[in-house]
């Protein structure tokens, strides 16, 4: 599925995924709001305008795009996108957390929810499955791109830095990484906890071709992954760094770390949604 | 001392798994093989040179070689990655556990330098945890072959097996004594008959185990022996057949006492069939440098041990 969709439908869609969001952790109390919002317009972009893919779900992903998500935790978001783009029936958002639900805190394969290929959760490992993938792809001359997602405090992973050298040496041109760069992560803001300094001269200085945006303008995230794969396939590794304002929808939620791994409580809730458009019907 | 096996060379495990691989890579475009800086240590050279393009060098960098040997399944390939035992489990146990395992992705882990017949290198290297780490994993396969032959046995049962695996092999030059024995994935081979008492060894141990069948059958013992080389699945109904029978057993391995095949057996004799029990294992330490055959003695492990084992353990009979 490869959607020719204008920004204005993208955003509408990513209003209700946003809505989507805080309905799912706010009936579970329990997830992580903050990220999963301020990367909807990502999410919606890739699978609503971006990657071609195919709902009906295969695991072995051939002649698709593949999207990998390293920062698992972000799963809300990831779920509402599949749903509404197709991959399952939009009312089993209401299973989120709960038990014998497909839908697991974190993603897993385990209960064969479709659109996941890989468990995530324990960060750090994201990166490293996409590149295994990309490089699959490579051997089977399938001329498809892969994409993965991670958080920027995961970039205090040391397995991410494993990854990033081998891409670069390996030439491995077919993947577009994206990190979230929403600089929160759950103890408080990035550069107080760990601080990443010069994050794009790091990647730079690893072999990677690194493209700044902003990651809360759909026009701008459109654009951006346009000109990712204009990039790609030149020998070279793409990371789009990608600004992001964790909460971004909800004005009481935004750029707050308090909001990584919190749920709404009621009356949050309906302010929360007082400000995001229903625009698909709630699930 | 007359074994009821010979051998007529020493090889390495690791060469075993070496030529293997390099069979499978002819037999199935699929396999590709990840290496951690070790390709001469692991025996892998042979493959690299004919299939350049299934070989991934990864440098020094264990956790990415498990991710990028967890993605590489998804479009069908079956990648086989290799290092030391102990790089290959406790250095990456997350990363094995989480896309790998959980994720049932369709990886096969080959170990070598396992416990402490990896010698001089000392105890940094000796892991002898690793099967206990391995078989806690759901799903994961565990198995331990006890000479270079059956180890590529394993090595070629491994690329028709469907599931993440854990094949353990080591570095020493050891008797190959299997040529005529057959390899199923899953099931004990009973290698010797016997009515007094079972051992159940794996690894490097089923040949001290051959060495102390011989010295107890010049006593007037009769032993059964059973090479359980597949400690995950566990063959129950082999082990209950045999301790049926004989009503004792011990088990030998290259491990902790803790994890292990040990505790493996202990596990099904004590549910269904209880039963005295001794284990030959390390007895919760460290290793050190040493060669191998002094290593094996100075922690418990020679054909001495075993044999003081069995005898233990008949006394307990009684």
């Amino acid at each position: 599925m490869s959607q020719a969709t204008d920004p204005a439908t993208l955003k509408k869609i990513a209003s209700q995924i946003r809505r989507d969001i805080v309905r799912m952790v706010h009936a579970c109390q329990s997830g992580h709001p903050g990220a999963s919002l301020g990367c909807a317009d990502f999410f919606v972009a890739l699978y609503f305008r971006v990657m071609k893919h195919d709902r009906k779900f295969n695991m072995d992903g051939a002649g698709e795009d593949l999207f990998f998500l390293s920062n698992g935790h972000i799963s809300p978001v990831w779920y509402a996108t599949l749903a509404r783009a197709g991959y399952f029936d939009p009312k089993e958002l209401a299973t989120f957390r709960l038990l014998n639900s497909r839908l697991q805190g974190h993603p897993a394969t385990h209960e064969h929810l479709p659109g996941i290929r890989i468990a995530s959760g324990s960060l750090g490992q994201g990166l490293s499955v996409a590149l295994g993938a990309a490089q699959a792809k490579k051997l089977d001359q399938d001329d498809r791109f892969v994409y993965v997602m991670m958080g920027d405090g995961e970039q205090q992973e040391g397995q991410v830095w494993e990854a990033a050298m081998y891409a670069a040496h390996n030439k491995i041109d077919n993947v577009i990484a994206t990190i979230d760069y929403n600089g929160q992560q759950i103890d408080g803001p990035v550069n107080k906890i760990l601080n990443l300094l010069d994050l794009k001269a790091k990647w730079e200085s690893f072999g990677w071709e690194v493209i700044d945006s902003n990651g809360n303008n759909m026009e701008e995230v459109v654009k951006t992954l346009a000109y990712a794969k204009t990039q790609a396939k030149k020998g070279k590794p793409v990371l789009n760094l990608m600004k992001t304002e964790m909460g971004f929808g909800v004005d009481f939620m935004l750029n707050d770390h308090k909001w990584h791994g919190v749920a709404p409580n009621d009356d949050q809730l309906a302010k929360a949604l007082a400000q995001l458009e229903e625009t698909l019907g709630d699930y | 001392m007359m074994t009821k096996y010979t051998f007529t060379e020493k090889k390495d495990t690791r060469s075993g798994f070496g030529v293997g691989l390099h069979a499978l890579g002819k037999m199935n475009s699929k396999v590709v093989a990840l290496c951690a800086d070790l390709t001469g240590s692991m025996k892998m050279g042979d493959f690299k040179k004919e299939f350049p393009d299934r070989f991934f060098q990864v440098g020094i960098a264990e956790a990415n070689m498990m991710g990028l040997a967890a993605g590489m399944t998804i479009s069908g390939k079956i990648p086989f990655t290799g290092t030391f035992a102990n790089f290959s489990t406790g250095r990456v146990y997350d990363q094995i556990r989480q896309s790998i395992a959980y994720s049932g992705k369709n990886v096969k882990i080959c170990a070598s330098h396992a416990g402490l017949t990896l010698g001089e290198d000392g105890a940094t290297h000796q892991i002898l945890e690793d099967i206990g780490m391995m078989k806690m994993l759901p799903g994961m396969t565990v198995i331990v072959p006890c000479d270079h032959n059956q180890t590529k046995a394993a090595t070629l049962a491994l690329g028709d097996h469907e599931g993440p695996a854990y094949l353990r092999f080591g570095r020493p030059s050891w008797p190959v004594f299997t040529a005529d024995r057959p390899f199923v994935i899953g099931k004990a081979d009973k290698m010797i008959g016997g009515s007094d008492v079972t051992i159940f060894a794996c690894g490097h141990l089923v040949w001290n185990a051959v060495e102390a069948e011989a010295l107890l059958s010049a006593k007037g013992i009769s032993v059964e022996l059973i090479n359980l080389h597949t400690i995950k699945p566990l063959d129950v109904e082999a082990i209950l057949a045999s301790v049926e029978k004989t009503r004792c057993a011990v088990t030998c391995e290259e491990h902790q006492i803790n994890g292990g095949l040990g505790d493996a057996v202990a596990q099904v004799i004590s549910r269904f069939n209880p039963s005295p029990l001794e284990m030959v294992a390390v007895n919760d330490s460290f290793g050190e440098s040493g060669t191998p055959t002094e290593l094996l003695n100075k922690y418990g492990l020679g054909p001495e041990n075993i044999v003081a084992a069995v005898e233990k353990v008949l006394r307990r009979k009684k």
